[in-house]
């Protein structure tokens, strides 16, 4: 199952690897990462969504919290939470698809960010599978490069995490 | 306030810290620490080769309970140490490393002995730091001591590069650790508790299965207050051989891959395992799933990622196994009268004990090691420190010598490594000078930091060498001979040195011992010359270690002879 696992940790050099370090020495799988400052300074967030039964999970976390710079572990998973990840895509423009590209942008509340004779950038937001769409109806069109960010998440309410 | 450069900084912190001695071996970027070492009352044991530093460090602090440390350069002499930052990492040693670097603004240029030590032992240490500020070292080595010796304890490594100490800052010494990040849980559930107290009630035929972390929380007591008021058998981890007598009749052996019949049969037939401070390693399991069939497992330990790592647990507490048992403890001493008596289990064992016994046979007149152990342990009284290294040897030592307190057997367990023996000898006679201090070794391990009895003779240390001489890589040897139809391959070692001469050319005295007669007067004088001593105990090359359960085998599944 995939899960998605908040990791505050000490915003310090090295970290990053510590924390993919332990992911790959033990043969865990990433499958996204992103790190960013959080409004103490000091403190990082990274989001790491990974896959793996409960045993697996069980000791990831585990493991994570074992590591002396990180602060604190959470699974979102267990719990209600949103989930964004946001991409760039590169498509052909030609005056034959345009305004086939335009009605995807405009469905998936996309944004065209730059646009030149040859091709477009489109920015679109959302959760992952919002994202996997929008790249499956824009594979035919044609494709020329993408950039993910990989997801940020956060619980819903209340509760810190 | 006054200000003093890193150098200063590094000792001031260490005296504070409380470090006697510093095991190592020095290099350029460090020239001015080793100035400012020569004006300090710490003493300095300069080992031959680093990887022998690093162990000297690990059996220094599991002789002691201390916080074991070596200093050596940065290049060649840090990646020296990576071997006995493994081996002390994996069998949760205390340990801080010191590792000189080259200056800040060359590191990442490849500059002549750079490596980056700070990469290379992330997944080996417990915590590892690259100080490259003076106004933090204070702080990195503060909190060093204090990561390697608290909870699950570990390996820290501290690279300190050149420029860093001599730059200078007022030094003032934290008086307290604060690290978020790190809060290790020290007592358990106490709802955790009482469910362990209910399965003790409950239980026919419990048993403890103690390890390492029974001796490195010094629970020795507890545990055997454990066994005695709930009448539980115990068997001990590798690990844990010292943290209950060796000779008390609650005590079964040593269970897993060369442990006797009775305390694997025991596991196999147990119905409540209480697993202390041991983590159900596969030397020690066999096959995970055919492990203790019977059981409900209980499982105390202070790292929360040994819980359920390899097997499923009922009872899981997490807590430092002193204090678990001091309140397990006094829980069960209000029940005590009400407890089952385990007559029938204790029987039950004893038949396993006396149809299949630890045994070896004598009938081909050639040296057998079991017997040179033997008489090892009668001439000691199950009082020395034992440190042996890796192989048949440390099997036999395991399953022969019986072991009474606890810090008095060091061996590399989780990585196995030979070459360790000898110098955690050194540390472990520096740090118990009062002790006899033995290292059990084989004729292929002894060569592997061989060049450590110069150390020992200049430090006149009178630790005594026993190498259990087969002329091969033993271990292997007998792998090939019950899996491999005999190919011996790669384990012949004809090319050995004369060991007695060797021994004399460093100025240690050698002995050589080829017949049983000879071994009683030899131990004997052996141990009462004030001398590094090493015997060459010359021994049947095709005796083998039994039982035996074959890698990934039911514990049941055992070779017995
Ligand atoms: C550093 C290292 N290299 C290789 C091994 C693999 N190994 C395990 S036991 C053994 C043979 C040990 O031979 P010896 O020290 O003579 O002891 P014996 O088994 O003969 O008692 C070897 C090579 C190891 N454990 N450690």
């Amino acid at each position: 199952m995939k899960h998605t696992i908040s990791v505050m940790v000490e915003n310090k050099f090295g970290v990053l690897a510590r924390v993919s370090g332990l992911f790959s020495s033990r043969g865990f799988n990433i499958e996204s990462l992103s790190v960013g400052e959080t409004t103490d300074s000091t403190v990082s967030r990274m989001t790491i969504v990974t896959r793996g039964d409960d045993q697996i999970i069980e000791q990831v976390i585990k493991q994570l919290r074992r590591l002396i710079d990180v602060i604190k572990v959470t699974d979102l998973t267990e719990d209600n939470f949103v989930e964004r990840e946001m991409v760039l895509i590169k498509v052909n423009s030609d005056s034959k698809s345009k305004s086939e590209v335009l009605e995807i942008v405009n469905v998936f509340r996309g944004k065209i960010i730059d646009l030149s004779p040859r091709s477009y950038i489109i920015e679109v937001t959302g959760d992952s599978e919002k994202i996997d769409a929008i790249l499956g109806l824009l594979k035919p069109i044609g494709i020329k490069e993408i950039a993910r960010t990989g997801s940020v998440a956060m619980s819903r309410g209340v509760k810190k995490g | 306030m006054k200000k003093c450069n890193g150098a200063e900084i590094f000792i001031e912190s260490i005296l504070k810290e409380g470090v006697e001695y510093i095991f190592g071996l020095p290099g350029a970027v460090l020239c001015e620490l080793y100035d400012k070492l020569y004006d300090s009352p710490v003493k300095f044991i300069l080992t031959r080769h680093e990887q022998a530093a690093a162990h000297a460090a690990d059996g220094y602090a599991r002789a002691s309970g201390k916080v074991g440390v070596c200093l050596v350069t940065s290049g060649p002499g840090a990646t020296n140490i990576v071997t006995g930052v493994a081996t002390a990492f994996m069998d949760s040693i205390p340990m801080v490393a010191f590792t000189g670097q080259v200056p800040t603004n060359m590191i990442g240029d490849d500059a002549f002995q750079e490596a980056d030590i700070v990469g290379v032992t992330r997944t080996i240490t417990k915590h590892n730091y690259l100080v490259n500020d003076v106004a933090e070292l204070s702080k990195v080595i503060r909190e060093s001591f204090y990561i390697a010796s608290t909870g699950r304890p570990g390996p820290v490594v501290v690279d300190l590069p050149k420029d860093v100490m001599s730059a200078m800052t007022e030094f003032k010494y934290p008086s307290k650790v604060e690290i978020r990040g790190y809060n290790p849980n020290i007592h358990g559930h106490p709802g955790q508790i009482d469910r362990v107290l209910k399965e003790i009630a409950n239980s026919k035929k419990p048993l403890l299965y103690a390890g390492g972390g029974v001796i490195l929380s010094g629970a020795s007591k507890e545990l055997l207050e454990l066994a005695e008021i709930a009448e539980i058998p115990v068997v001990n981890t590798l690990m844990g051989l010292g943290g209950f007598p060796g000779t008390h009749k609650l005590f079964i052996g040593m269970l897993g891959m060369h442990g006797p019949f009775c305390a694997n049969m025991a596991t196999n037939h147990a119905d409540l395992i209480i697993a202390v401070g041991a983590r159900f390693d596969d030397r020690v399991t066999g096959r995970v799933d055919k492990f203790a069939p019977e059981a409900k497992i209980v499982h105390i330990d202070i790292d929360p990622s040994t819980i359920s790592k390899n097997i499923k647990v009922d009872i899981p507490i997490v807590g430092d196994a002193r204090e678990v048992l001091k309140e397990l403890n006094k829980k069960l001493r209000e029940i005590e009268k009400e407890l089952p008596d385990r007559k029938k289990w204790l029987e039950e064992i004893n038949e396993w004990h006396s149809t299949h016994p630890l045994s070896y046979s004598k009938t081909n007149g050639l040296l057998k090691p079991q017997f040179v152990i033997e008489k090892l342990y009668e001439h000691t009284k199950g009082k020395a420190i034992i440190c042996t290294d890796v192989g048949q040897h440390q099997m036999w030592s395991a399953q022969f010598y019986k072991f009474e307190e606890p810090r008095s057997f060091l061996s590399s367990g989780g990585l196995g490594t030979m070459g360790f023996g000898l110098p955690a000898s050194i540390g472990a006679k520096l740090a118990q000078p009062q002790k006899t201090v033995i290292n059990i070794t084989g004729d292929g391990s002894f060569q592997m930091n061989l060049q450590e009895l110069a150390t020992a003779v200049q430090n006149e240390l009178p630790i005594k060498i026993a190498i259990l001489n087969n002329c091969s890589y033993g271990m292997v040897r007998q792998w090939q001979s019950l899996f491999y139809k005999g190919r011996y391959y790669a384990t012949d070692l004809h090319g050995n040195p004369d060991f007695v001469k060797l021994a004399e050319s460093f100025g240690a005295v050698g002995m050589r011992v080829t017949k049983e007669g000879e071994v009683d007067d030899t131990i004997k004088q052996a141990l009462n010359m004030p001398k590094t001593v090493v015997i060459d105990f010359r021994i049947d090359r095709d005796e083998k270690v039994y039982p035996m359960v074959p890698a990934g085998s039911p514990l049941k599944d055992m070779i017995i002879d």
